[in-house]
């Protein structure tokens, strides 16, 4: 594997396509070119294709995430990997045929860098319409030539919440006030408020909401968003539709609470990419994502999910000296 | 075009399907209402467990002991109706244990702070510094985000899929 570090990367824009009006981008030795189908990715002795919806969702939700932990597969070839500080793009260092060819490529660069480069080519490339964040039946279409830049925010529904959601001077759950009507495909549930009666002198301590309300409210898809926090005791929800456009690689165990229908998971070794499985998610079912998996999701209708994470700085370096073993209950805890 | 939402319940939980060539033990798959529905009230069993975190899914029927915990923790009702009735510590009742619930020796002594109702989708704040109690009249659900403690219950060779 060639891995280069490369600090102070500035991401390079060409003048726009005269036919199609799309900029190309150049960064470290990555070039990002797209046509009305398709996005080409090339680096030195190698290029790769991606549909280009695929790309784009995958893009704003990296970006989104903050790389998130570990790896982020947009498909098979091409990803990025958190270090957290720096991020290092990938194509063909996780895939065989690659590397057996010694065609494959990963650079790292300064995490800041990696955002500006990530959001000047999705600024450009997406157009007005079209809403990578929203479910395919939500949204217009990405393919075509360059018509309007979307205007708004690139990224939204990452706004953290510090302790809990809805607690004074914290983030507000979404609500028809913030713009959030409940979703068509939660239309059919009832929601209601909790009782809270706090005694004079403990207003804002007792608390409670409804959290399939917000979740219920959310106008973008596989996009876990922090609802409570303890300590490194992170409880994210998110809403999920179609296909989890990316396929995620473990850095750490993680936790799936399905509180809603279903989510299929397809279930790949994280190192090369082989199928080890499936998972079906019904309600209530509970199941850790080991340290060593890749997985991918798909939501037949859209449902409800609670992700529990761990995010202890410098876990994944425990992880990966093997100091910890990659999944969660260790033997001498099967009783 | 309509749409069906489908949540579970203690009576009626549909588990779903592992197909996995790996062990399955590090999968640690179960289902909560399925765990709840073979509790005693207010074992508080793990179903999650990320170090020293973890997440308990507790059956509510009647009145549970009075806890408290060294950090916050929060509860998600699943299933029925809970209600939840909330004390300040006194310093002799402040936790001594690290982390998770861990139960008070006695009915808290210190000044009541309230009490909420929730209900299928309501998150609940567990306050650190709080000493809390569940009531629930007919059998319900919740799981409770929090970390390993004195009360945590694992069983997951019972709970969880391993063929």
């Amino acid at each position: 594997m060639n891995a280069v570090r490369i600090e102070n990367a500035k991401v390079i824009a060409s003048e726009p396509d005269p036919v199609l009006g799309y900029r190309k981008f150049q960064f470290g030795s990555f070039t990002f070119e797209r046509d009305a189908y398709f996005v080409h990715v090339r680096w030195p002795k190698g290029t790769h294709t991606i549909e280009v919806d695929r790309f784009l969702r995958a893009m704003v939700r990296d970006i989104g995430w903050g790389f998130f932990y570990g790896w982020i597969f947009f498909d098979d070839v091409f990803g990025t990997q958190n270090h957290y500080g720096t991020v290092d793009i990938f194509a063909g260092t996780y895939s065989k045929g690659h590397r057996d060819t010694k065609v494959d490529f990963l650079e790292t660069f300064d995490t800041i860098d990696v955002r500006a480069a990530f959001e000047a080519i999705s600024i450009n490339w997406i157009n007005e319409g079209y809403d990578p964040l929203r479910a395919p039946m939500e949204t217009g279409s990405p393919l075509g030539a360059k018509t309007r830049e979307a205007k708004g925010p690139l990224v939204r529904g990452f706004e953290p919440a510090r302790r809990m959601l809805g607690l004074p001077g914290d983030v507000s759950p979404r609500s028809d006030a913030s713009g959030h009507p409940i979703n068509r495909a939660f239309a059919d549930v009832t929601y209601d408020k909790p009782v809270i009666e706090p005694e004079p002198g403990f207003e804002g301590q007792i608390h409670a909401f409804n959290l399939y309300d917000h979740i219920a409210r959310a106008d973008v898809t596989w996009n876990p968003s922090f609802t409570s926090i303890s300590n490194a005791c992170i409880c994210c929800v998110t809403s999920e539709e179609h296909m989890l456009p990316v396929i995620h690689g473990n850095d750490r165990n993680e936790w799936f609470i399905q509180l809603s229908d279903e989510i299929h998971w397809n279930i790949q070794d994280k190192s090369t990419g082989n199928p080890r499985g499936r998972i079906v998610m019904k309600s209530g079912d509970v199941c850790a994502m080991p340290a060593d998996i890749r997985h991918q999701g798909f939501s037949p209708k859209r449902s409800m999910l609670m992700v529990l994470e761990n995010g202890t700085p410098g876990l994944e370096q425990r992880y990966a000296k093997g100091e910890l073993e990659p999944f969660p209950i260790t033997a001498s805890r099967w009783k | 075009m309509s749409f069906k939402t489908r949540m579970a319940s203690l009576e009626s939980y549909d588990k779903g399907t592992i197909e996995v060539k790996d062990d399955l033990r590090h999968y640690a798959f179960s289902n909560i209402f399925e765990v709840c529905s073979k509790s005693k009230p207010y074992e508080r069993v793990m179903v999650v467990s990320n170090l020293e975190y973890a997440a308990e899914a507790v059956r509510a029927e009647g009145a549970s002991p009075w806890y408290t915990a060294p950090h916050d923790e929060f509860a998600i009702v699943l299933d029925g109706e809970i209600e939840f009735t909330f004390f300040q510590l006194t310093d002799a009742e402040k936790p001594a244990h690290k982390a998770g619930a861990g139960r008070l020796k006695a009915a808290p002594a210190g000044k009541r702070m309230g009490r909420v109702i929730a209900r299928r989708g309501h998150e609940v704040l567990l306050p650190k510094g709080a000493a809390y109690q569940l009531k629930a009249a007919k059998p319900s659900v919740t799981l409770i985000q929090t970390s390993a403690g004195p009360e945590s219950v694992e069983k997951w060779s019972e709970i969880c899929v391993q063929k």
